[in-house]
């Protein structure tokens, strides 16, 4: 490909003659160099007002409206917020997300610390146990859906036929209410590969030379653990945290996948209904576009809570060695 | 686990002189360790070998477990509806009748088209622009850089939910509701988490290189294009790849904005098939099982290709900044 020129003043060279001149011609680089920088960050530009600010703007103002796409919208105030606060539904996914997102967290977390750790030992084959614990990740949330139906049915699924073979009579993960949420954070436990990377990473880069240390000055594993691994890598776990906290939040494809959807009848899916796929079904199933902006708002602010107390606790426990 | 993990010391006390493989320590003294090569040479850090033995084991049982469903899926899309559910991984009746239906049932080959294009078309162009910010913010100096940039790393904090609503209607407005282009024309502005492992990239890159190409009579298009991207070709995999994942696999704006079976792409056309052979009565488990094979198998080749680069690309991306 040849290159598109985009020269802003075309090619002067800058051979400036006079003492006097070179302040001016000084200038005049410095105003074309701020104009090539605007060019390049043009794109990103563009795109933060036309789909970021603006959007942001507008969905404030859905938010105090009631629309449905056809008719122009209708301003109602804070009705739609006062209107959440007493939607049972709203309380329901709020709470089935929380319920979700408390739970899921921790074990992803540990599931992929503990296999990290393990990778970390397992000398020149982690490479290609890195790659299978991977691979998960690559697979469509939709496919990962409908595994969640077939392997985890109460009859017949792989998951209660292999804990029959230990005397365990498995419930009924995909309809029993009780037992839905604790069946789709289990399978989310599949997809921690990228996560796993991100903590091998750090394991690999804490200096040998601590453990040395640490050895010679008699402390055992747990110490060493405590003293050294864990500050050491507590900047990568810490961004593993908060990084699947607010991918939590917001679920949606699995369970929308294997629960919602043209026809469903058979399923208690009030048990899956988390807050993102009740604002979609809002926004383009019932077409309550002011009420779903409205939503949106809330999941903002519940995130930024979220983050915020994240990032506060984190202070203490959380090292940063010298000024990186 | 707990009495194993107290036998095998990480660098504890308990083991007064580690074996030591003797490779292994010699890399581990002589390479600085930096966050690529540190995962390549696995075992940089001198280890017992009962460790290392314990570590296979249980890699080994869990990566059974990782494994294992693939495995059964595939094996499933091969039987009978009757034996979808025997787990049995060698079918008692081995057909090939479920691909045959499916492709019969659903334009499975025109829905992976449609996917194509708009993965090949949101990867492209979203791995130009980020990149062309992501050098707008890494060569040049400017009065505000740094507050802008701030903004760029913002918006990664903002939930899609509250731009969703509004983008549909931008989209709407023009028409465009219905065809591909909102799942993929969005990215011609660049995405923020790009932006920002992309000028990570070029920061790491001798300035000197680029000030020299300019003396030499480069424009400043020319630099970026002839000199810093080429350079740059590893994150720029990383991005690629990491877009086409994205789209590959991205449900919720197929479910917005596709309405006719003939635009679906893959994940839209398999949530429709999980609806009409599902949802809509008897579950006709054969045919969503192997059209699930179908959706997840490019993605498994797309990963085999460029494993390398996805894993760095992971691990760097997470830990830097």
């Amino acid at each position: 490909m040849t290159i598109a020129p985009a020269r802003p003043g075309g090619r002067v060279q800058e051979h400036s003659a006079a003492p006097g001149e070179r302040e001016r011609g000084r200038r005049r680089a410095r105003r074309r160099n701020v104009l090539s920088a605007l060019l390049f960050l043009s794109p990103w530009m563009i795109g933060f007002v036309v789909f970021t600010a603006w959007p942001m703007i507008y969905s404030g103002y859905l938010s105090l409206t009631d629309y449905d796409v056809i008719n122009d919208p209708n301003f109602v105030g804070f009705q739609n917020y006062v209107e959440m606060g007493s939607d049972p539904k709203i309380l329901l996914a709020l709470g089935n997300t929380v319920f979700f997102t408390l739970l899921q967290v921790p074990l992803y977390v540990i599931v992929s610390l503990t296999l990290a750790l393990l990778l970390d030992r397992a000398g020149r084959a982690s490479g290609f146990f890195r790659t299978v614990f991977f691979l998960p990740k690559m697979t469509p949330p939709v496919a990962v859906g409908v595994l969640f139906l077939l392997l985890f049915n109460g009859q017949n699924g792989l998951l209660n036929t292999v804990l029959g073979w230990f005397g365990i009579n498995g419930p009924a993960w995909t309809t029993d209410p009780a037992w839905v949420k604790p069946g789709l954070i289990l399978m989310s436990l599949w997809t921690v590969g990228a996560s796993i990377i991100i903590l091998l990473a750090a394991l690999r880069n804490v200096p040998t030379e601590l453990y040395e240390s640490a050895k010679l000055d008699g402390a055992g594993f747990w110490r060493t653990s405590f003293s050294i691994t864990l500050p050491m890598i507590s900047p990568a776990l810490f961004f593993v945290i908060i990084v699947n906290t607010i991918a939590a939040l917001q679920t949606f494809d699995e369970a929308y996948t294997a629960f919602f959807g043209a026809g469903n009848t058979t399923y208690s899916n009030d048990a899956a209904l988390f807050y993102s796929i009740y604002l979609f079904q809002q926004a383009f199933e019932f077409l309550n576009m002011g009420y779903a902006s409205a939503m949106a708002w809330g999941l903002f602010v519940v995130i930024m809570i979220v983050t915020a107390i994240q990032l506060i606790v984190s202070r203490r426990f959380v090292y940063y060695e010298g000024d990186r | 686990m707990t009495g194993v993990d107290v036998d095998l010391p990480v660098g504890g006390a308990a083991a007064p002189a580690p074996r030591r493989d003797a490779a292994v320590a010699a890399a581990a003294t002589t390479v600085p360790p930096t966050d690529a090569t540190a995962l390549r040479d696995g075992g940089r850090r001198p280890r017992t070998r009962a460790s290392r033995v314990f570590a296979w084991i249980a890699l080994t049982l869990l990566g059974v477990i990782f494994v294992y469903p693939f495995v059964w899926l595939v094996s499933a899309s091969f039987k009978p509806r009757t034996e979808v559910f025997d787990n049995k991984l060698i079918p008692d009746t081995f057909t090939l009748d479920n691909y045959v239906t499916v492709w019969q049932q659903a334009p499975l080959g025109l829905w992976l088209m449609n996917t194509v294009i708009v993965t090949v078309l949101a990867a492209v162009t979203v791995t130009f622009s980020s990149a062309m910010v992501a050098w707008g913010f890494a060569y040049f100096r400017f009065r505000g850089r740094g507050a802008l940039f701030a903004l760029v790393l913002a918006t990664m904090m903002l939930p899609g939910a509250v731009t969703m609503i509004p983008t549909f209607l931008i989209w709407n407005g023009l028409g465009q509701v219905g065809t591909l282009t909102p799942l993929w024309a969005g990215n011609l502005f660049g995405s923020a988490f790009y932006i920002f492992l992309l000028r990570q990239f070029f920061l790491g890159l001798p300035r000197d290189l680029f000030e020299a190409a300019r003396i030499d009579g480069a424009s400043q298009f020319g630099v970026f294009w002839r000199i810093a991207l080429p350079l740059c070709k590893p994150a720029l995999a990383v991005v690629l790849v990491f877009e086409v994942q994205a789209v590959w696999t991205d449900l919720m704006r197929a479910l917005i904005y596709l309405r006719d079976s003939a635009t679906f792409t893959v994940p839209r056309g398999l949530k429709s098939l999980v609806d009409a052979f599902g949802f809509g009565g008897e579950w006709h488990w054969e045919i969503i099982v192997t059209a699930s094979v179908i959706t997840t198998i490019p993605m498994i080749i797309v990963f085999f290709i460029a494993q390398r680069q996805i894993i760095d690309g992971v691990a760097s991306s997470g830990l830097k900044g």
